[in-house]
């Protein structure tokens, strides 16, 4: 037999060299001085302090406003009481980890993709497989439902976002009709249409979101800012709205004008990677969900982390958040298998659902807020419910 | 496009990435089949386990210290001592006392995890979970910790495997997968079988008994991490994500007995992707500046307004939230009865809806049927003009980009165009502007224009349209005092 491994002669994969590390770069900013060697370091070294000058002046301010804790002023809210919540429904099909699904407008359809390259929609009411498609990679890690529920798109280590039109005909074969929409040049990690059928937003391994035309594939605004990949997105609830929040490795989550490709805010409170990011119902905050085991909540007015969602208990990271519909509860899927439900205002956590038996990889709360759906590494999704 | 580079793209695009990631291949060890529990994305080593990682360490130094910790002893039991021992129990009640959990049952949750990751193991089975009871278990070697980003090789396993069958003791005899298991090793090293013999034999010839005992038990838990029983969740699994950021590559360890592959780099290719390059060039840095000064100027709001705001809106929206209000007539994934859907959808709106409309003109607009009673009551007032052009700019911005200029025109021609059959007023500056944008009509070339309009009804019609009979009569129409549930118990 052979033992199969890549050589250093023969070697398949796409390699980026490094940058050689230059001490001394050209300054590019004025032409007589073309041809002096500037030394790179005293410049970035001087930009480096005013920068950094500038965040602690940025911190003092904000702290000047931070008068009160959520908490504090939530303490004259009536307190929730016992919450008993149970799996409602288990969707089985999926013949590996289970890595994103949504909810379609209709309050009960859905879209599921996993690991082995399988993207499914489901009546999770009925529980019945409504439609199949297999993708040409592995891990598609992103798919979403189009707003008129007559389309999903999806994707992941093809680079790409795919849209595929739902055919009434069972029978017809929906890779035939597949339009490639979104080219990026890593993996594809999350994906979401506007209010319309006709644009996709998409957020990518290779640290950029971008705003894309579905009929031409054309692509209408990039954004870049993060310094790392970008995991997730959200767009703002909105109607008159037009920015949407992402959260990457780089542990920050940005705030993006879709018009400009500007990042208007920007929080770095996590330690670690950001793998969720949704909007409080009202628009005007929004939470994450990082491998640092806390879920945050900032508010965009006050322009600062208003809350953490911490337990000594709880040591493995988040992967997904979303909030019920009045934003009071706040449910997060973690990478022990388990959900926290969190009380949004007081800052405690009012329930830990046990049931998947893998990571959880994957949550939403549906268009209504009567229920919501997990994906796990385990295969399956649960849609759960309050139970009375 | 050249058909070479046809080729090209679909190769690295399409061919690759499904050979490089599929469950089928080992790289770096055994060609063409997969060993039971085996996958591609093995590791702790990413970003995404170090921070809990580094928890877990503090947890196992903490429980095992002397005064603080739970208690370690040696068990008689028959004729044979059983060293450094801990009860499930103590195990659980320990976590409980110091993790601050009030369940037991999120105590073993957690320890079961603990124990999958291979940092403490039950001594009598291969099932790493933890019981709420007399069961025994031993702590891991810092050696076997993942943290010491194991990705242990083929020849080690075969090495331990052989181990196993040269010691004559039943509860060392292999179960059937690690029997199937040395079955296609012997097969796959068919040639170095004899070192690999050697080696064991080696190693099974030292230590003292009761030194071995624990070693044994250690390593066994090791080889249960890195090639788990069939059926059990394999913890050393990735999100695939966040392979490529390794920053321990330099620390891969991939074999336990210290013996190394003969000149091979046994690099997974996931290794070898890109990397970013790192930030902090001039350009960037200079940006960064340019935003801190602008976040600087940004008026914000003091805390205390912010939470009153947040809390007000839950508040407000409490009743509509099925998770703490029960919807009516009831929730259809609890009694499987989707008529609280059909209402929902159907041309008559329920008064809570209604009421919905309420709270702001954003809300009244999401709904289709506020939106259609405001249009009328606008009709009713001859200033209907101003929500078609909202919703026109709205329906302009949701339109494919080949259609977006002529309908931007088109918008112009019937809104805001001199003689405009339904002419809206718009301040002088925002006309001025919108006249300017429409040079390259896009679909952001009213955005001025809808902001005002917006603020317009929002400030004017939309208070009237509350206090009108249309709505008013709508929203008394049935006067029912619903009660939410759930407030302090049932």
């Amino acid at each position: 037999s052979c033992d199969f491994a890549p050589s250093g002669s023969f070697s398949p994969f796409r390699r980026l060299p490094l940058p050689a590390k230059r001490k001394y770069m050209r300054s590019p900013l004025s032409p007589e001085m073309a041809t002096q060697e500037v030394p790179l370091n005293e410049t970035l070294a001087h930009l480096k302090t005013e920068s950094e000058t500038l965040k602690l002046k940025l911190e003092e301010e904000r702290a000047k406003l931070h008068d009160v804790e959520l908490h504090q002023v939530a303490e004259k809210v009536e307190g929730l009481g016992q919450f008993v919540m149970k799996t409602r429904r288990t969707l089985k099909g999926h013949g590996n980890k289970v890595l994103c699904m949504d909810w379609c407008k209709d309050k009960r359809r859905i879209v599921s993709s996993s690991q082995d390259g399988k993207v499914i929609v489901w009546d999770a009411f009925t529980t019945n497989k409504e439609h199949a498609v297999t993708m040409p990679c592995t891990w598609v890690m992103a798919c979403a439902y189009a707003p008129s529920g007559c389309a999903v798109a999806c994707g992941g280590l093809d680079n790409k976002c795919s849209v595929y039109p739902l055919s009434l005909d069972k029978n017809e074969n929906l890779a035939a009709k597949k339009k490639s929409v979104a080219m990026h040049t890593n993996y594809l990690s999350a994906c979401s249409f506007t209010n319309s059928d006709m644009q996709i937003l998409t957020s990518s391994g290779d640290g950029t979101c971008a705003l894309w035309d579905v009929e031409s594939g054309q692509l209408l605004q990039s954004f870049h800012g993060h310094a790392a990949d970008v995991l997730c997105l959200d767009l703002a609830p909105s109607e008159t709205g037009n920015t949407f929040v992402s959260g990457g490795c780089d542990k920050k989550a940005n705030v993006w004008d879709m018009r400009s490709g500007q990042c208007i805010q920007s929080f770095e409170t996590h330690e670690s990677d950001i793998n969720s990011v949704r909007y409080y119902p009202s628009g005007d905050a929004f939470a994450s969900g990082s491998d640092d085991a806390t879920c945050r909540l900032y508010d965009l007015r006050a322009d600062r982390e208003v809350a953490i969602y911490s337990k000594e208990s709880i040591i493995f990271g988040v992967s997904s958040v979303d909030f019920s519909l009045s934003g009071r509860l706040l449910f997060g899927g973690y990478n022990d298998y388990t959900i926290n439900v969190w009380d949004v205002l007081k800052g405690t956590r009012v329930s830990i659902l046990f049931g998947h038996e893998n990571r959880v990889s994957t949550l939403r709360v549906s268009p209504d807020g009567t229920a919501f759906c997990t994906g796990s590494w385990d295969h399956t999704l649960r849609v759960w419910i309050l139970m009375c | 496009m050249a058909f070479g580079s046809q080729l090209y793209s679909w190769i690295t695009q399409v061919v690759l990435p499904h050979f490089v990631f599929t469950d089928n291949i080992r790289w770096g060890g055994v060609m063409g089949f997969k060993l039971e529990g085996e996958s591609v994305d093995k590791g702790m080593m990413g970003n995404e386990g170090r921070l809990t990682q580094s928890q877990i360490e503090d947890i196992l130094t903490r429980i095992q210290d002397e005064t603080e910790g739970v208690p370690i002893r040696t068990v008689k039991s028959f004729m044979t001592k059983i060293p450094s021992v801990v009860t499930g129990a103590d195990i659980v009640q320990w976590l409980m006392k110091n993790l601050s959990i009030e369940d037991p049952a999120e105590a073993m949750h957690i320890g079961s995890l603990i124990a999958a990751q291979g940092y403490f193991f039950p001594i009598s089975d291969h099932v790493l979970s933890l019981r709420d009871d007399g069961t025994f278990y031993r702590f891991q070697a810092p050696y076997f910790w993942p943290s010491n980003c194991w990705e242990p090789e083929n020849t080690d396993y075969a090495i331990y495997l052989c181990k196993r069958t040269m010691q004559n003791k039943t509860r060392l005899e292999l179960t059937d997968y690690e029997a199937e298991n040395l079955a296609r090793l012997q097969r796959a090293f068919a040639r170095k079988w004899e070192f690999i013999y050697m080696q064991a034999e080696a190693q099974v010839k030292k230590k003292d008994k009761i030194e071995r005992k624990i070693l044994d038990s250690q390593e066994r838990a090791f080889w249960d991490v890195h090639r788990p029983v069939p059926g059990c969740v394999n913890t050393t699994e990735m999100d695939i994500r966040k392979c490529r950021r390794m920053k321990n590559l330099h620390r891969v360890k991939k074999s336990v007995y210290g013996l190394t592959e003969e000149g091979k780099q046994s690099q997974s290719p996931i290794h070898t992707f890109f990397q970013h390059c790192p930030k902090g060039t001039k350009e960037d840095v200079e940006k960064e500046i340019s935003f801190l000064k602008t976040q600087l100027d940004r008026h914000c709001m003091k805390m205390s307004k912010v939470a009153e705001s947040l809390i007000t809106y839950a508040e407000q929206f409490m009743d509509y939230d099925p998770f703490l209000t029960s919807p009516e007539p009831s929730n259809p994934w609890t009694s499987d009865d989707p008529t609280f859907w059909d209402l929902e959808a159907s041309k008559e709106p329920s008064q809570q809806r209604v009421k919905k409309w309420g709270f702001s003109l954003e809300e009244a607009l999401k709904d289709s049927a506020g939106r259609e009673l405001f249009l009328k009551f606008l009709e009713s007032e001859f200033s209907s003009e101003n929500l078609r052009f909202w919703l026109a700019v709205q329906d302009l911005k949701k339109m494919p980009q080949e259609e977006v200029a002529q309908r931007a025109e088109e918008i112009w021609a019937e809104f805001l165009a001199e003689g405009a059959p339904s002419s809206i007023n718009l301040d002088s500056h925002s006309y001025e502007r919108t006249s300017q944008n429409l040079k390259d009509p896009g679909r952001y070339s009213f955005e001025d224009a809808q902001d005002h309009i917006y603020n317009l009804m929002k400030s004017d019609s939309y208070a009237r349209f509350l206090r009108s009979n249309v709505y008013q009569d709508l929203l008394n129409a049935r006067k029912k005092v619903r009660k939410p549930f759930n407030i302090n118990g049932f």
